[in-house]
């Protein structure tokens, strides 16, 4: 899923200066789930801002809304009635419903109230850790389903570094090394030998690299009228 | 007409030519400064002079900004030493490395070596954007197609002089996983390395199980591999290195003998005690790469002094190395 972490308030109030009025505008999927933007952060968030402006002695007007999904068109635009009535909103979306937003609505100004940080896997309750990085040309069946392009601090696609240790990466010892874990797993299919051919250098142009990515599927567009 | 000029040798290296002659080679190396001070590159370039066939010109190592390898190469070949310079896919991307070896070589380098690179988190600029564009074993088979085939990445042809180099990477036999070290080599094997410098190594039992697998593999006569020493000068940075730097393993024998060294001195003998851990250090270098030449498959030794230059020669002297071999 799409991970983000909400920004400190003292960053949300700098963003947030001189506005009157304001709507906290959360989205029900993904920054639900990880606890960063759903409707439970949205009033936490309002609650706050209240609180905080009214301490600055400049108080606020905080409404809150929270749609479906921030990133598509038909969640998003029962909102527009409303907008006028606000000087910013603060979407606590991902990056894709900060824009959706900003794109529909000429009006009024959509600020992000969280950081957008990974396409991650909640490992466990509280941790979520990243898996994909969406570079555009998976991989993963080559490394026995573990992704290096994600998860190694140098992207390596011909096998470990010299900073292996112990089967830890040598950036941060809380993260594995990957490289230690598809290894593992060559072991336990008993393919080595896969793992011993060199792969070529990247297509990086499929990746951001080569430049926005955008997918037209004829089959699914609607006929022109 | 570049195969006559270089007598049938790859690149026609210093380095090169005293490894295919048979003779035991020494690498050294030599840290460029942080700052634009040509002096620094040449004050160590002159306590380095003949003491080994070529010297590694680091490239922002440890990601600390430094001087650039090419541009301390050049200052090195003025003093009459050969460089090998040393190229990271950290801060650089395919056009980006394949230009600086254009560059380089037009300069008159002719060793590299290639390197994945310190990662940018343990350098001074822990905020930079990282390139790894490619990694070292796509680094070092990008480059010999460039030197035997006269084409670059993309398959377009080299208009005119090809850069020749004699093609070196690192690795690291202490590292995990174990198993995987000596594929890793043949990777680079495959790739095309023509020499390869080792970790340091201060865990001989391991090294020696390393090289009976390489050896068996038959890795030895592919590439020539240069074990990495280096002086240790205080029983403080063998502990730092022992507990604190990623992929190293430091035994404590190497600290039993710097402490053997001082228990003598009293401790208010500061100086006496510097100087007997400093000498013992250098006895310990040189010993061990005795014992180095005996094993089967070591074709030279890679001295990494670091910011101790001076420590070098008598290391190489205590070997019985020195006057080094002339090659022609």
């Amino acid at each position: 899923m799409i991970v983000g972490e909400r920004k400190p308030l003292s960053e949300i109030m700098e963003l947030l200066s001189g506005a009157q009025k304001v709507l906290v505008a959360g989205c029900g999927t993904c920054v639900t789930v990880c606890f960063a933007g759903g409707e439970k952060e949205v009033g936490i968030l309002a609650s706050e801002l209240r609180m905080k402006s009214k301490l600055d002695d400049h108080p606020m007007e905080v409404e809150e809304a929270t749609v479906q999904r921030q990133c598509e068109w038909e969640y998003i635009d029962p909102l527009l009635e409303r907008l006028d009535e606000y000087d910013v909103v603060l979407s606590l979306a991902c990056g894709i419903g900060v824009q959706a937003m900003n794109e529909r609505f000429s009006g009024v100004v959509t600020l992000p109230g969280i950081n957008t940080t990974s396409l991650s896997l909640p490992v466990e309750q509280g941790i979520w850790e990243e898996r994909c990085q969406a570079c555009g040309d998976c991989l993963l069946g080559t490394t026995f389903g573990i992704c290096p392009i994600a998860r190694c601090s140098k992207q390596l696609l011909n096998g470990p570094c010299g900073g292996s240790q112990e089967g830890v990466c040598e950036v941060d010892s809380d993260t594995p090394c990957v490289w230690q874990l598809i290894w593992d797993r060559a072991i336990e299919f008993d393919q080595v030998k896969r793992l011993l051919d060199i792969q070529s250098p990247k297509n990086w142009s499929l990746s951001r690299d080569g430049g926005p990515r955008k997918i037209v599927r004829e089959d699914l567009q609607l006929e022109s009228e | 007409m570049a195969e006559e000029r270089t007598n049938g040798h790859k690149s026609g290296s210093n380095l090169e030519r005293v490894l295919r002659a048979g003779h035991f080679a020494i690498t050294g190396e030599l840290g460029p400064p942080q700052s634009a001070d040509a002096e620094e590159v040449i004050h160590k370039a002159r306590l380095l002079k003949g003491t080994a066939e070529a010297f590694n010109i680091t490239d922002n190592q440890t990601a600390v900004v430094r001087l650039s390898s090419i541009g301390s190469a050049v200052l090195v070949m003025k003093e009459g030493l050969e460089p090998t310079v040393q190229m990271t896919c950290r801060d650089r991307n395919r056009l980006a490395i394949q230009s600086d070896l254009l560059g380089a070589y037009a300069l008159g380098a002719r060793n590299l070596l290639c390197l994945t690179g310190d990662h940018q988190s343990f350098g001074n600029h822990p905020t930079a954007k990282n390139v790894h564009d490619l990694d070292s074993i796509q680094m070092i088979r990008m480059v010999k197609n460039m030197r035997d085939q006269g084409i670059f990445e993309c398959g377009d042809k080299i208009k005119g002089e090809v850069p020749r180099f004699f093609i070196g990477a690192a690795i690291n036999p202490f590292a995990d996983p174990f198993e995987f070290r000596a594929y890793r080599l043949a990777k680079k094997a495959e790739a095309g390395v023509d020499f390869v410098q080792t970790q340091l190594i201060y865990d001989m039992d391991r090294f020696r199980k390393f090289m009976e697998q390489v050896v068996e593999m038959g890795l030895h006569e592919k590439v020539y591999i240069l074990a990495g020493v280096g002086p240790i000068k205080s029983i403080g940075a063998a502990n730092y290195m022992k507990n604190y730097v990623p992929g190293m393993i430091v035994r404590d024998e190497w600290i039993d003998g710097l402490r053997a060294a001082i228990a003598d001195i009293p401790k208010e003998e500061k100086d006496a005690r510097r100087e007997a851990l400093r000498n013992q250090g250098i006895k310990a270098c040189s010993e061990q790469i005795k014992e180095l030449r005996e094993i089967e498959g070591v074709a030279g030794v890679h001295i990494m002094a670091i910011e101790w230059e001076e420590a070098v020669r008598p290391i190489v002297e205590g070997a019985g190395l020195l006057p080094r071999p002339q090659v022609e």
